[in-house]
């Protein structure tokens, strides 16, 4: 199963090091991982995505926490908004391609970013399959390359990713 | 005061009274510094055998052991050394020089990607990039290696911040979010246990490593339920190998009434061990009457990791069994006992005697002239086994071997560390010919600061556990595992250090010898010669259950069964 995690590090170099490596030698497959700061100076925040079963996911969460700089990780099992952001660059042979795939660029509310003679690059946003969608719809006219971040994630409501009572959420 | 001067400050604070280490390039600076610091430094002669000895410093005296080596070379050596702490959990922090930040990267001299190479290997570790950290990096290290599950840290430091001026303090304070352990056991658990154990039929106690310093609440918690007591090889000590409660070792080698008592048990309390492979054997067949398992373990990820636990109770041994002492009451046995003591009087751990010296005699004669008062140390194969299984320490902290990652070579520098921590203990290694020569380059360091280490090699001219298994599960392709045509004469071998040498070859030496390496004044070499075929048994086969036990060399009681 897959299962979208969120992990609250503190900001120091090599903690994404440590992280891949523990995935790496526990033989847990990573299937992609987002980082960024937050708005708290110091803490970073990983989204990942990994697949296996419940003892997997609860090995997982376990390794997880064991590290130092590791504040919080949550399963995302709960309601949840995920989004993942997506370059692609398409072949536009001519004219009539350019239109073809200005109409999946709009049905998939995709924007353009980059204008060339015979390519374009679109950027999209959206859960996972909406991404995967979209390149398989682009996939005839000739993709040239792509780019994916990874999936993020954030609960749903009023829950936050804390770490104790008094810190700030993050 | 430079960076170096800080870090010795900062030892010192710790408490910091030994370190064990090898000099080089890089960390010129601290020993430069050391040279006038309080701190006593052991020279060893390989860093493997520096960080072994600061292994088995602290599991010998429960403090902290330090280790110090230079960049690259001096501090991969440390690698096993370190893999081998975090599998046994002992506390353990490496200092290592790095060189300057403005090399670093570049692949000069002696450098290598320790923090990278080690993260596996280590609870945590550090690059040390600013000399005002040190104070705090230094206080952050012992923190974690001590506390929590206790494991190695280790601290890499470039050479140009050991030479920089210091201008920070020593009072800063900890600052890890991240890491708080849970010490104290749920109470509701801790319930719901007391209460399993109290409608259980056929109890039994695991004790691992994790309960060493527990002994006391584990001794009256054991006597107060009376419940049975199984320590696994790294729980040896942490209850009295004399005690009636006790049934001995799990698993692999352990005894009959052991793995027949964990196969027949319905509920099982675990105490600070982590179920390794040697002890469960194939995990679907492991305890398979048990319907309550009961699992104590500060390391929160343990519990559940390789069997299902039924009441998980995360926090330390010793306040766990201090809370649970409270509410314990003793319990209606007396049916268990009789069963077990059938098995433990039936199936005792013996050997087959034959005319030549064997192993297992060895090691009991030296636990009869001590009354097993002695810490022990063991290198790692069948001789291990044999120390394991014939000389049952009845203190905790007192049979320091290599559980986890199993590596050949610790019995020597585990002897000098233990040692060095109780100078008051007559220290006795029972090593390997394979074993030992994996760092008998530390005689030199026994020698240097006449350490009264005993140690007794048990020369059977083979690799003798993988000849074992080579017996039994390979057809008897003995594939590369003859020593015997190019051993030392370790006698000699020891001589030449300077170090008395006795060797032993006859049945009818052997209480002689004994005598020999106990009132020797000072560090002995004595290798026994022995029985070159022995095998370790009780044995349950790799993946095997306890049912699968192999009491004898199945083709010696078929050579007993043509003879009757």
């Amino acid at each position: 199963m897959r299962h979208v995690i969120s992990v609250l590090v503190q900001d120091h170099p090599r903690v994404l090091n440590r992280i891949t490596s523990l995935f790496a030698r526990r033989g847990f497959n990573l299937e992609s991982l987002a980082v960024g700061t937050t708005h708290v100076p110091g803490l970073s925040r990983i989204s990942l995505v990994v697949s296996g079963d419940d003892h997997t996911l609860e090995q997982v969460e376990k390794q997880l926490n064991r590290l130092i700089e590791v504040l919080k990780v949550t399963d995302h099992s709960e309601p949840h908004v995920e989004r993942e952001l997506c370059l692609v660059k398409v072949h536009v042979a001519g004219v009539e391609e350019r239109l073809a795939v200005k109409d999946i660029q709009e049905a998939f509310r995709a924007r353009v970013v980059d204008v060339a003679q015979r390519s374009l690059i679109l950027e999209l946003t959206g859960d996972s399959k909406k991404v995967d969608s979209f390149i398989e719809a682009l996939r005839p006219y000739g993709i040239l390359e792509v780019m994916r971040t990874g999936a993020v994630a954030m609960s749903r409501g009023e829950r936050t990713l804390k770490v104790r009572e008094k810190r700030e959420a993050v | 005061m430079k960076g170096a001067e800080a870090l010795l400050r900062a030892l010192e604070q710790e408490g910091v009274e030994v370190i064990f280490g090898h000099p080089g390039g890089a960390i010129m600076p601290t020993y430069d510094a050391l040279y006038d610091s309080k701190i006593r430094h052991i020279l060893v002669r390989h860093e493997q055998g520096g960080v072994h000895a600061a292994t088995a410093y602290a599991r010998a005296s429960g403090r902290v052991g330090v280790v110090m080596a230079t960049s690259g070379p001096g501090a991969l050596n440390l690698v096993t050394g370190l893999a081998d702490a975090l599998m046994d959990s002992t506390p353990v922090v490496a200092i290592t020089g790095n060189v300057p930040r403005a090399l670093i990267g570049t692949d000069a001299f002696q450098e290598a990607d320790v923090t990278g190479v080690t993260m596996p290997i280590t609870k945590h570790n550090y690059l040390v990039q600013d000399v005002n950290e040190i104070p705090r990096v230094v206080k952050e290290a012992f923190h974690i290696a001590a506390t929590g599950r206790p494991g190695p840290v280790l601290i890499d430091i470039p050479k140009d911040v050991q030479l920089a001026d210091f201008t920070g303090d020593f009072d800063g304070a900890l600052d890890l979010p991240g890491y708080k352990p849970t010490t104290k056991g749920h109470p509701k658990q801790i319930e719901r246990a007391l209460d399993a154990l109290e409608k259980a039929e056929k109890p039994i106690l695991m004790v691992g490593g994790g309960a060493q310093h527990a002994h006391a609440e584990l001794l009256a918690f054991a006597e107060r339920t009376g419940l049975p007591v199984i320590t696994t090889l790294m729980g040896l000590g942490a209850f009295p190998g004399n005690h009636p409660l006790w049934l001995g070792m799990p698993g692999m080698h352990g005894t009959v009434a052991a793995n027949r008592a964990i196969h027949h048990a319905d509920v099982i309390l675990a105490i600070g061990l982590r179920f390794d492979d040697r002890v469960t054997g194939k995990v679907s067949r492991f305890a398979p009457h048990a319907h309550t398992i009961i699992h104590v373990d500060i390391d929160p990820a343990e519990i559940g990791k390789v069997v299902r636990t039924h009441i998980p109770i995360v926090g330390d041994a010793r306040l766990v069994l201090k809370e649970m002492l409270k509410g314990a009451k003793p319990l209606r046995l007396a049916g268990w006992w009789r069963e077990l003591e059938e098995w433990r009087t039936r199936y005792p751990l013996r050997w087959k005697p034959r005319s030549h010296l064997q192993s297992q005699e060895v090691i009991r004669a030296f636990y009869e002239a001590t009354g097993g008062n002695a810490i022990v140390t063991t290198g790692v194969g069948q001789h291990q086994m044999f120390a394991a299984q014939f000389f049952p320490v009845t203190r905790p902290r007192s049979f320091i071997t290599s559980g986890g990652l199993g590596t050949m070579g610790v019995g020597l520098p585990f002897a000098i560390g233990a040692k060095i921590a109780r100078p008051e203990e007559l220290v006795i290694d029972f090593d390997g010919d394979g074993s030992f020569q994996m760092t008998l380059q530390e005689l030199a360091t026994v020698v240097k600061y006449k350490l009264d280490v005993k140690v007794v090699i048990l020369n059977n001219g083979y690799l003798g556990m993988v000849r074992q298994w080579q017996d039994l599960f390979h057809a008897k392709r003995y594939s590369e595992v003859y020593l015997a045509d190019s051993n030392p004469d370790f006698a000699r071998l020891a001589e030449a250090y300077g170090i008395k040498g006795v060797r032993v070859e006859r049945k009818e030496d052997l209480r002689k010898g004994v005598e020999a390496v106990l009132n020797a004044d000072g560090p002995v070499v004595a290798e026994f010669k022995v029985y070159h075929e022995e095998g370790v048994f009780p044995m349950i086969p790799a993946g095997g259950a306890a049912e699968d036990m192999i009491l004898d060399h199945p083709e010696e009681r078929e050579r007993e069964e043509v003879e009757a």
